[in-house]
C-alpha cells in the first residue's frame, strides 16, 4: 500500500482521538445489509510497482503504435510530432496536480496559461474571444448549437454533410432530448469536387434556422470558402458555426472567423496532445465579443489585486452550474485543463512562423502523396482542394482493404465504410491523412500495398 | 501546536510583509512573468521542421495571408516561461489540498508512466480493431473493476467527466421511461447537491425540485415520500452526501422511488469514501457516475481532463450509450452504430466522438491494480479516518453543524457560526493561504452558512494532518478574535486578493496590443 502513509499506530491513535472503537464504527451509518465484511471478491489483491508495470506493458504491446507503422489515419484525430519539452512541462507537479483555480492568489500559473491559451485560440480561429476549453471537439460542437439556440431562440440547426459523422451522432443524441430539429445529410463521393453540400446549406437556411454547422476542412478533406454561407446566415438571422478538427490547417488556410463565422469550435488534439486512442482531447471554443456571456465553460479574465498588480481569475461564472444551477448555460464543470496547457505550450513553441511552416510541410507532403496514390491502378482522387487529408475512391470496398493492410502492419487510412456503414455509395472511399510524421517511404509502402490489395 | 515537528517557525516581523521594492518586481524565488504576447516574439519559433518538399499547392485561393499574431519562443524561453508560471500554483505535490468534494489525493507517478507507453498513447481511435486489442482489453478491464466494485450490471465508459456522466445517466433514465411510455417531468435534487445535478437535469428537459434536508444534514425521507408521484422521473442523490454524511436511509429512499415508478441516480463524486466497503448496487441505485480523477487518482491537471464512467442497474443497462467494448470468443470488439442495431437497439446513442478518456483509463487501471481489492478498501477507511480526525480535532474551535450526527465520511463540514461581524469563511480561506495550505472548499454545500468543507484524503500522513489542523486552528482563532490582518490576507502569495467583481464587470478575456485596447475605450 505504497500510497497510504498512515501506520497502524497512527490509526489506533487517531481512533482514540475520535472516540471510535474501530474503523467499522466510523461506517456505522451504512445499513447493515450493505456492509461488506472484507475485500470484494473477484478482484486481485494489491500489487508491486514491478508487477503492475509488467501487466500493463503486456497489454500495451498488443497494440500497433502509430510510430511503429506507416500511418495515415485522420478523420478527427491527427498524429503530429510533439516537442519533448511539452510533455516534460505538463508533468510538472504544480500543473499536473493542481485543481481548477478557485483560489486565484495561488493559481496564477494555471490562470495565466488559460489567458494565453484563450488568446492563442481566438487568434488561430479569427475570433474575438475563446473559453478555457471543453471536453473535445464533438461536445464543443453540440454546445455551440445549444448556444445558437439560446441566442436566436430558434430550434432548427442545419448540419453540413461534411461534418464529422461522430459529431453529427452526438448532436442527434442530444437533440432527441432537447427538441432541436437537425437537418443532416451524408456526403457524396464526386471526383474533383466537394459535391452539392454548399448549395444544400444555402437553400436550407430559413427564418427558423438558428445555425448552420460546417466543418473546414471537412470529413473528406475538402476545404471551402465560407464567406457566402456566413452572409446568407446573417441575412436570415442565423449563426454560422464552423468546426475545425485539424487546427494545423489554420497555418495555411484562412480562419473561419475571417470568413464570417460567429462561433468557431474545434478539436485541439492535433497540437500538443497526441492520439491517445480518442481521449483525453481538448475542445476549442471561440466566438464574437457580443456573445461571450452566452458561452459555455470556464473563462479566465484579467483583473488587478488589492495592491494594483495585474492578475487573472475565473470570470463570468454567473453563467455556470455552480452558481446558476438549473439555469446555467451548460452543465460542464471540469474541462480539459492539462490538454489546454499542452496545446498552449506546443503553440508557444511553434509561434506563427512554426505553425505556418508546419502547415506548409503537411500540405506539400499531402499533395505529393495524393499524386502518388492516385497513380495506383484502381485509385482516384476525390478532392480538388485539400489541406493534409484527402479522399481516394478505390475500385472496390475500402474497408476490407484497410483491414488487410492492417494485417500487414500498415495503417493506411480510415475507410468511409467504417464511418458510414449504411451508405453504400461511400463504401469505396478511403480517407488518407498525411502529416510531417509521414515519410516518402511510408507513402511508397502504402501505394504498393494498395496496388497489391486492389489487384 | 507547532507548525512543524521541530517546533521551529520563522520570525515574521509583524503581519505586513516588508515593503522593500525591487527593480524587477520579483521577490527572490517569487518571479513575475510577462505574457508570451508581451515579448515581441511574433517572428520567433522554438521548432525546427523538415523543409517542405516542392509541390503545387492545392488550397484553391484560401491561403491565410493576414498575420495571425501568435508569438513563438525558443525552447529555453518556453521551458523557463512555463516553469516560472508553474511556481505560482499550489498543488498536491506541495502540500495538503483539502478541497472538499474535489478529492485532491496523491497522483502516483506510475500512472503517468503507464499512460505514456506508446501502445496506449500513440494509437488512433479509428485504427482497425485488430491492431488495438490491448487497448480494448484495458477499457474492458477498467469497466469490469468498476462494475465489480459498485455491484452494478453494466458500465458506460465514454463520458468525459463527472457532469458528462450525469448527463449519460439521465439520458438513460429518460430513454428507459420513454421506452415504457411513461414520460415524466420532474427530477428531485437535494439542496446540498452539486450544481451540476440541477444543471444536467434541466438540460435533459426536466423541471428540478429541491428535496429538503433534515436537521441532521440528510435527505428528509418523509418529505421525499410525500413528493413522489407519477410525475417524478428520478431522484438524484449524492451518497455520501456533500455534508460528508452517509445517507442512512438510502435503501428506503430507493425503495420508495422505485415503488412510485421512478429511478435513482447517484452522484458518485464521493465514491472514494466507500470504495471497497459498500457497493452502491446494494443500495438500490440505478445509475451512478464515477469521477476517475477523484476515486481512482487520475490527475486534476488544473481543471481536467476528468473521466466519468457510469455504472447501470439491469433496468438501465439496455439504454447505455455507444460505443462500448464487448469481449467475444475471437477477441475484443467495439460495438458502434453499425453493430448496435442487432443486440443493443435501446441505446440512446453516442454522446462523444470516439471511446472516452483512454489516457485516464490507463491511469485508473494502474491505480486499481496497484491497490487491489484490499488496498481500495483501505483507501476508503483511511480517507474516512483522516476526515473524522480533522473533525474532532477542530470542532472545539470551529462549529461543526452536523458533528453530532455521528461520524462523517470522507470530509468534515464546518460553518462560520461564532465569527464576529465582518469576518467570514473567505477570510479564513485566505489566511490559510498565508500558512502555506490550499484552503478547503468554501460556501459549499449551500445548506450551511459559510460552509468550510475539508477533505483530507487518505494520502495524507498524520504528521501532515497535524500541521494542517494547527494552521486552521490558528487562523480560526484569529478570525474569532477579530484579527484585522486576516481581512487583507493573503499577504505572502504571488498575488493579494484579486478583484473578481471588476473582472466580471468589464471582461478582458484575451490579450490585445495596447494601442488596440486604448482604441476600444
Amino acid at each position: 500500500m505504497r500510497y497510504l502513509p498512515l501506520t497502524d499506530a497512527d490509526r489506533r491513535e487517531m481512533l482514540s482521538v475520535i472516540g471510535a472503537s474501530s474503523i467499522d464504527d466510523l461506517f456505522r451509518d451504512v445499513p447493515e445489509t450493505a456492509r461488506l465484511a472484507g475485500p470484494i471478491a473477484g478482484l486481485p489483491a494489491h500489487a508491486s510497482e514491478i508487477a503492475v508495470e509488467r501487466q500493463l506493458s503486456a497489454l500495451a504491446r498488443k497494440n500497433l503504435a502509430a510510430g511503429d507503422a506507416p500511418f495515415f489515419l485522420g478523420c478527427g484525430a491527427y498524429r503530429h510530432h510533439v516537442p519533448a519539452s511539452v510533455d516534460h512541462l505538463i508533468q510538472r507537479g504544480e500543473f499536473l496536480t493542481a485543481y481548477t483555480p478557485y483560489q486565484p492568489e495561488i493559481a496564477q500559473g494555471t490562470l495565466q496559461v488559460l489567458f494565453e491559451f484563450q488568446t492563442q485560440v481566438a487568434r488561430l480561429f479569427g475570433c474575438d474571444a475563446a473559453n478555457a476549453s471543453m471536453y473535445d471537439g464533438s461536445t464543443a460542437c453540440w454546445e455551440a448549437i445549444g448556444m445558437a439556440r439560446r441566442i436566436t431562440r430558434r430550434t432548427k440547426a442545419v448540419l453540413s454533410a461534411g461534418l464529422h459523422p461522430h459529431y453529427v451522432s452526438v448532436a442527434q443524441t442530444m437533440a432527441r432530448f432537447t427538441g432541436d430539429v437537425l437537418d443532416t445529410a451524408v456526403p457524396e463521393l464526386k471526383d474533383g469536387a466537394p459535391g452539392d453540400d454548399m448549395a444544400r446549406l444555402l437553400a436550407a437556411i430559413d427564418d427558423k434556422t438558428n445555425c448552420v454547422v460546417v466543418q473546414n476542412p471537412n470529413i473528406l478533406g475538402h476545404i471551402a470558402d465560407l464567406s457566402e454561407l456566413a452572409a446568407r446566415c446573417h441575412e436570415k438571422g442565423a449563426l454560422l458555426i464552423a468546426v475545425v478538427t485539424e487546427p494545423v490547417s489554420l497555418g495555411a488556410i484562412r480562419s473561419p472567423g475571417e470568413m464570417g463565422a460567429d462561433i468557431v469550435v474545434g478539436e485541439g488534439q492535433a497540437i500538443g496532445v497526441g492520439l491517445q486512442f480518442g481521449g483525453p482531447y481538448v475542445g476549442l471554443f471561440a466566438t464574437r465579443e457580443k456573445y461571450v456571456r452566452q458561452m459555455p465553460g470556464r473563462l479566465c479574465g484579467e483583473t488587478v489585486d488589492a495592491s494594483g498588480k495585474r492578475g487573472f481569475v475565473l470570470t463570468l461564472s454567473t453563467r455556470e452550474q455552480h452558481i446558476r444551477r438549473e439555469k446555467a448555460t451548460s452543465n460542464i464543470c471540469t474541462n480539459s485543463g492539462l490538454c489546454a496547457l499542452a496545446f498552449s505550450i506546443h503553440m508557444t513553441l511553434l509561434g506563427e512562423k512554426g505553425l505556418r511552416d508546419l502547415a506548409a510541410v503537411n500540405h506539400a507532403q499531402a499533395v505529393l502523396a495524393a499524386e502518388r496514390l492516385s497513380r495506383v491502378p484502381g485509385v482516384s482522387l476525390v478532392n480538388g482542394a485539400f489541406f493534409n487529408e484527402f479522399t481516394l475512391r478505390l475500385s472496390g470496398e475500402a474497408r476490407p482493404v484497410v483491414r488487410a493492410m492492417a494485417d500487414r502492419g500498415i495503417l493506411g487510412g480510415v475507410s468511409l465504410g467504417r464511418l458510414y456503414p449504411d451508405a453504400a455509395a461511400l463504401a469505396n472511399g478511403l480517407v488518407v491523412a498525411v502529416t510531417e510524421t509521414s515519410t516518402a517511404e511510408d507513402v511508397e509502402t502504402l501505394a504498393q500495398a494498395l496496388e497489391e490489395e486492389l489487384a | 501546536m507547532s507548525i512543524n515537528a521541530s517546533g521551529w517557525r520563522p520570525e515574521l516581523g509583524g503581519h505586513e510583509q516588508d515593503e522593500v521594492s525591487t527593480f524587477t518586481g520579483n521577490r527572490a524565488l517569487m518571479l513575475e512573468e510577462a505574457l508570451i504576447f508581451e515579448r515581441d516574439n511574433f517572428n520567433g519559433t522554438g521548432v525546427e521542421l523538415p523543409s517542405a518538399p516542392k509541390a503545387a499547392f492545392r488550397l484553391s485561393g484560401l491561403e491565410r495571408n493576414r498575420p495571425i499574431g501568435l508569438p513563438g519562443l525558443s525552447e529555453p524561453e518556453t521551458v523557463r516561461h512555463y516553469t516560472r508560471l508553474s511556481r505560482q500554483n499550489y498543488a498536491i505535490d506541495l502540500g495538503v489540498f483539502p478541497l472538499g468534494s474535489c478529492t485532491m489525493k496523491h497522483n502516483p507517478r506510475l500512472n503517468e508512466k503507464m499512460a505514456r507507453l506508446p501502445g496506449f498513447s500513440d494509437i488512433h481511435p479509428l485504427a482497425p480493431v485488430s491492431t488495438v486489442q490491448g487497448a480494448l482489453e484495458l477499457i474492458d478491464l477498467v469497466g469490469e473493476w468498476l462494475v465489480t466494485l459498485t455491484g452494478m450490471q453494466a458500465v458506460a465508459m465514454s463520458p468525459k467527466a463527472g457532469a458528462h456522466g450525469e448527463l449519460c445517466g439521465l439520458l438513460a433514465i429518460r430513454s428507459a421511461l420513454e421506452a415504457r411510455g411513461d414520460a415524466r417531468s420532474v427530477i428531485l435534487v437535494p439542496e446540498s447537491a452539486h450544481g451540476t445535478n440541477p444543471a444536467t437535469a434541466a438540460f435533459c428537459g426536466y423541471a428540478v425540485e429541491n428535496i429538503p434536508a433534515t436537521a441532521e444534514g440528510r435527505v428528509d425521507l418523509e418529505a421525499l415520500k410525500a413528493r413522489l408521484g407519477p410525475d417524478v422521473a428520478a431522484v438524484m442523490i449524492t451518497n455520501p452526501n456533500t455534508c460528508g454524511l452517509f445517507e442512512r436511509d438510502m435503501i428506503a429512499i430507493s425503495e420508495a422511488v422505485h415503488a412510485a415508478g421512478g429511478l435513482v441516480y447517484c452522484d458518485g463524486a464521493n465514491f472514494n469514501a466507500i470504495v471497497g466497503r459498500v457497493r452502491p448496487g446494494d443500495l438500490g441505485i440505478d445509475a451512478m457516475h464515477i469521477n476517475l480523477h477523484k476515486t481512482f487518482s487520475t490527475p486534476h491537471g488544473g481543471g481536467g481532463p476528468g473521466a466519468g464512467p457510469v455504472v447501470f442497474s439491469a433496468a438501465l443497462a439496455p439504454y447505455a450509450p455507444l460505443p462500448f467494448v464487448e469481449k467475444q470468443a475471437d477477441g475484443f470488439h467495439l460495438v458502434e452504430e453499425e453493430t448496435a442495431g442487432e443486440h443493443h437497439a435501446g441505446s440512446f446513442g453516442r454522446m462523444v466522438a470516439f471511446h472516452g478518456q483512454m489516457g485516464m483509463f490507463t491511469r485508473a487501471a494502474t491505480y486499481m491494480l496497484s491497490h487491489g481489492a484490499d488496498g481500495l478498501r483501505q483507501v476508503a477507511e483511511d480517507a474516512v479516518l483522516n476526515a473524522n480526525y480533522v473533525l474532532r480535532r477542530l470542532d472545539d474551535v470551529l462549529d461543526a453543524p452536523f458533528g453530532g450526527s455521528g461520524p462523517c465520511m470522507h470530509e468534515a463540514l464546518f460553518s462560520d457560526e461564532g465569527f464576529p461581524d465582518g469576518f467570514s469563511t473567505l477570510d479564513v480561506a485566505k489566511g490559510l493561504i498565508d500558512e502555506g495550505f490550499h484552503p478547503m472548499t468554501m460556501y459549499f454545500p449551500l445548506v450551511v452558512h459559510g460552509s468550510m468543507l475539508v477533505e483530507p484524503t487518505e494520502t495524507e500522513s498524520k504528521a501532515a494532518l497535524d500541521q494542517f489542523i494547527g494552521a486552521l486552528r490558528s487562523v480560526a482563532e484569529r478570525a474569532k478574535a477579530g484579527d484585522a490582518s486576516l481581512k487583507s490576507a493573503p499577504h505572502f502569495a504571488p498575488r493579494r486578493r484579486l478583484d473578481e467583481t471588476a473582472a466580471a464587470r468589464k471582461p478582458v478575456l484575451v490579450w490585445r496590443e495596447p494601442e488596440q485596447a486604448i482604441a476600444a475605450e
